[in-house]
């Protein structure tokens, strides 16, 4: 092994989280894991079929970013693991984890399921099962931003995995060329399925894929949430202003298997155990708040509380939503 | 004496306008000298001059609109020759040639287009008496068969996604890293349209590559590379460079994974000059075609199935179990009507007629196996027996392989139908994830005994 428990790059400074920041990324961090635990329990008794992944551990990757960015402005996408992406940014819990069932109520009538859920509203597209196709897309999301001139950005998320891809180099190429505003966001979270990124990249530095294209990097410790918010709003402030894209790479962890049948022979039990017991991005949150006195263990429970009746709320009716009426076959095929 | 012609700018032009002479008469011009300036409504052109020589005539004069192309518009004298040699250029054997055929209105030949051949695919082998037969799943078929083939020849090497450390996302890898080493079972990063090219690549330099696609929908990133690279390389190198390598991987539905990766490639890959497509459904035939498709110098495209990895058959127990590639095999003979398929619609036709013969009717069950070539041949036999077809597939209705086979049978056997044939096929709609949906959109043994009984018209 290359390299130990994903590196700490060294952070002198920290930006500090106020108490309102420090407590939206507490809840919204264990509304992810929460979530996800009881997805991994449904998928256990057959309520949640095909592929699921879940995104325990990288929580706040996504949870840092998008309290950067302007919500429901700002456009994002990622791919197949997205269940914490539409948590964090407002998409209704009961309608993503019907989808998850497939029923009727999910977020794409059930006709989508865990890798297929969007949202206009919330400038959600998805939830894309090609690994690397959503850079491009993304990319094509920064390319409307400019020709409105709208002043948003693009955010795209992929996986160390998905960064070999051809199409992610010729967005980058485009991106640049034309100075787009798109944020792209590595979620290296060492390993695509069973391939460590050292034997899948001839150059792991992973921040630096964008050097060719002059377009600027950085690596981040992405499970600290303040790190991940502090250089999001860096690369959010660099592409919304004009100066084109930037790529962060967001060193993070997956505690769970790629999908639900993993056979986890790639990694050690160990190497998770370490990174649960010592970088856990929520209990680093946790920790903090009760150290800066921002909330005491009462106070934390009843956040936990809450978060578990929404999850309870949204599993219930996951569980009781219908599925979708037959005529739904034919439908949603042919744009109006 | 050379002739000068007004050219072509491209390959539709006819005509175009004479906009301008660069020279006159009398002047001097070598190789490169701009001579005239022509215009079309689309582009302009310089005539640039080939020869030395001197300028003697101008036959059109600058400003002539609609000169047609392979005119002659001026003649130049060339180093050398003498003048009178000039007035009867025209009789000049290349200029008589040049100016008899103006290329725009060259008479396509009517005799041109020859009979494509027909394949001729060999019979399955004889297999010796008393032949031990080996009950295995089709993941164990396919990859006995390639561990076999790349122990007799060390030149096969296997390449894809997580088909070595992992031993195969879905296992049909395993054990091949331990027993042949990473020199030839190679991980690749996730960038398919990248490694399928170093594959087609690594073939045209004369390796037998095996491409391991995790499914087929991924190999839509390098889709380019199989038809336009591999499939066409033959021809395209009039018959000099081929590139011997399979692609293979799971094709087709899987369980509940959502209309990204859930989908039939058969129509599109069997549509492609210069590939075979082999999708097999029993675990012998997946044994038998797999050794044929990595010993065959075409690209072959074969497409697995993920829910029949599990599924097991009796394979036979002999040293080199190679089956033809290009052959159907008649699963059952029978004479009321013909139900042709593959791969996992296989499934649903055999579940179909064990219940129609049970019912009492007598089915002929064809397995197409190959894709292309196809083999329909045995099928157009098949209905001049039995009168009434129906096709069975889990791809999309329109351009599928069920409306090849209609229309093959229909122009060859028409006189033989006794109903109009019917095909069974995936729905016109992306794959659903909701359970009941995606049930609806799969083709089902109901469908097909209830399309059985339409051409039989029993109700
Ligand atoms: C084009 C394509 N190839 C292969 C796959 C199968 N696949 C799904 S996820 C995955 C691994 C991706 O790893 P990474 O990008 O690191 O993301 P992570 O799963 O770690 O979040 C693979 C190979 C796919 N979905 N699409
Ligand atoms: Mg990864």
């Amino acid at each position: 092994m290359a390299r130990k428990a994903a590196a700490k790059p060294a952070q002198s400074n920290v930006p500090e989280f106020t108490k309102e920041q420090e407590l939206e990324a507490f809840r919204e961090m264990l509304l992810i894991r929460r979530f996800e635990e009881k997805a991994g329990q449904m998928y256990g008794m057959g309520l949640i079929g095909g592929f699921c992944h879940l995104y325990i551990g990288q929580e706040a990757v996504v949870t840092g970013i998008t309290m950067a960015s302007k919500k429901g402005e700002d456009a994002q996408i990622t791919g197949y693991r997205d269940h914490g992406h539409m948590l964090v940014m407002g998409l209704d819990p009961k309608g993503v984890m019907a989808e998850l069932t497939g029923r009727r109520g999910g977020l794409s009538k059930g006709k989508g399921g865990s890798m297929h859920m969007f949202s206009n509203e919330h400038r959600f597209y998805g939830g894309n099962g090609i690994v690397g196709a959503q850079v491009s897309l993304g990319t094509g999301l920064a390319f409307a931003s400019k020709y409105r001139g709208d002043n948003t950005v693009s955010i795209s998320y992929f996986g160390d995995g998905a960064s070999n891809q051809g199409q992610v180099y010729e967005s980058f190429n485009m991106a640049k060329l034309w100075n787009l505003p798109a944020v792209y966001i590595i979620e290296n979270n060492r390993y695509g399925m069973g391939t460590s990124v050292e034997r899948a990249s001839g150059q792991p530095n992973l921040s630096r894929r964008g050097e060719g294209f002059d377009i600027p990097g950085e690596q981040v410790d992405g499970m600290d949430v303040r790190l991940v918010h502090d250089a999001a709003k860096r690369a959010i402030e660099h592409a919304r202003s004009g100066k084109g894209p930037y790529i962060l790479e967001m060193l993070t962890y997956r505690y769970r298997g790629h999908s639900m049948s993993d056979p986890a022979k790639y990694r050690s039990k160990d190497e998770v155990a370490t990174m649960r017991a010592e970088r856990d991005p929520i209990e680093q949150v946790k920790n903090r708040i009760l150290e800066k006195r921002y909330g005491t263990e009462e106070s934390l429970k009843e956040i936990e509380n809450e978060i578990r009746a929404i999850v309870t709320e949204a599993a219930d009716f996951a569980t009781s939503d219908p599925e979708p009426d037959a005529s739904e076959l034919y439908t949603d095929i042919y744009a109006a | 004496m050379p002739t000068i012609l007004m050219p072509a700018l491209s390959p539709t032009m006819e005509e175009g306008k004479l906009a301008k002479w660069l020279v006159k008469v009398g002047d001097t011009v070598k190789p490169g000298d701009v001579l005239a300036e022509i215009e079309t409504d689309k582009a302009t052109m310089e005539v640039e001059s080939v020869d030395s020589g001197k300028v003697v005539d101008i036959l059109i004069a600058e400003g002539t609109e609609g000169v047609k192309v392979n005119t002659p518009i001026a003649q130049v004298q060339a180093e050398g020759e003498t003048l009178e040699a000039a007035p009867g250029a025209k009789s000049a054997p290349e200029t008589a040639e040049a100016t008899a055929v103006p290329a725009a209105e060259t008479v396509p030949s009517m005799a041109a287009v020859p009979a494509a051949p027909k394949f001729e695919a060999q019979a399955d082998p004889d297999l010796p008496a008393g032949v031990e037969m080996v009950e295995m799943t089709v993941r164990q078929a396919l990859n006995e068969a390639m561990a076999e083939e790349m122990r007799r020849d060390k030149d096969i090497f296997l390449m894809g996604e997580e088909v070595a450390e992992y031993q195969g996302a879905y296992k049909i890898s395993q054990g091949l890293l331990q027993e042949f080493g990473p020199q030839r079972v190679i991980d690749t990063p996730i960038t398919e349209h990248g490694f399928a090219g170093i594959a087609v690549g690594a073939a045209f330099a004369g390796l037998r590559p095996i491409v391991e696609f995790m499914t087929w929908n991924f190999a839509m990133q390098a889709i380019d590379q199989i038809i336009n690279s591999a499939a066409k390389q033959l021809y395209m190198s009039g018959g000099q460079v081929s590139a011997p390598i399979v692609f293979r991987g799971p094709n087709g539905a899987a369980a509940r994974v959502g209309a990204q990766h859930s989908q039939d490639f058969s129509a599109w890959y069997s549509s492609v000059p210069g590939l075979y497509v082999v999708a097999p459904f029993s675990a012998a035939d997946a044994k038998g075609l797999l050794k044929a498709a990595i010993r065959s110098n075409t690209p072959v495209v074969f497409l697995e199935n993920e829910i029949l990895y599990g599924s097991t058959g009796l394979v036979p127990k002999v040293d080199d179990y190679v089956l033809p590639i290009g052959k159907a095999r008649v699963a059952r003979q029978g004479k009321d009507v013909t139900i042709v398929s593959f791969s996992m619609g296989m499934r649903y036709a055999t579940q179909a007629t064990e219940k129609l013969v049970a019912a009492g009717l007598d089915v002929e069950l064809i397995d197409l196996r190959t894709l292309r070539p196809m083999d329909s041949a045995t099928v157009i036999e098949s209905v001049k027996k039995t009168g009434r077809l129906v096709t069975v597939e889990e791809g999309w209705p329109q351009n599928g392989v069920g409306a090849e086979l209609v229309a093959r049978v229909v122009a060859e056997a028409f006189d033989y139908l006794d109903a109009p044939p019917l095909r069974v096929t995936g729905k016109d709609v992306p794959m659903p994830y909701a359970a009941n949906l995606e049930k609806l959109a799969l083709p089902s043994t109901d469908e097909v005994i209830a399309a059985v009984n339409s051409v039989t018209y029993r109700s």
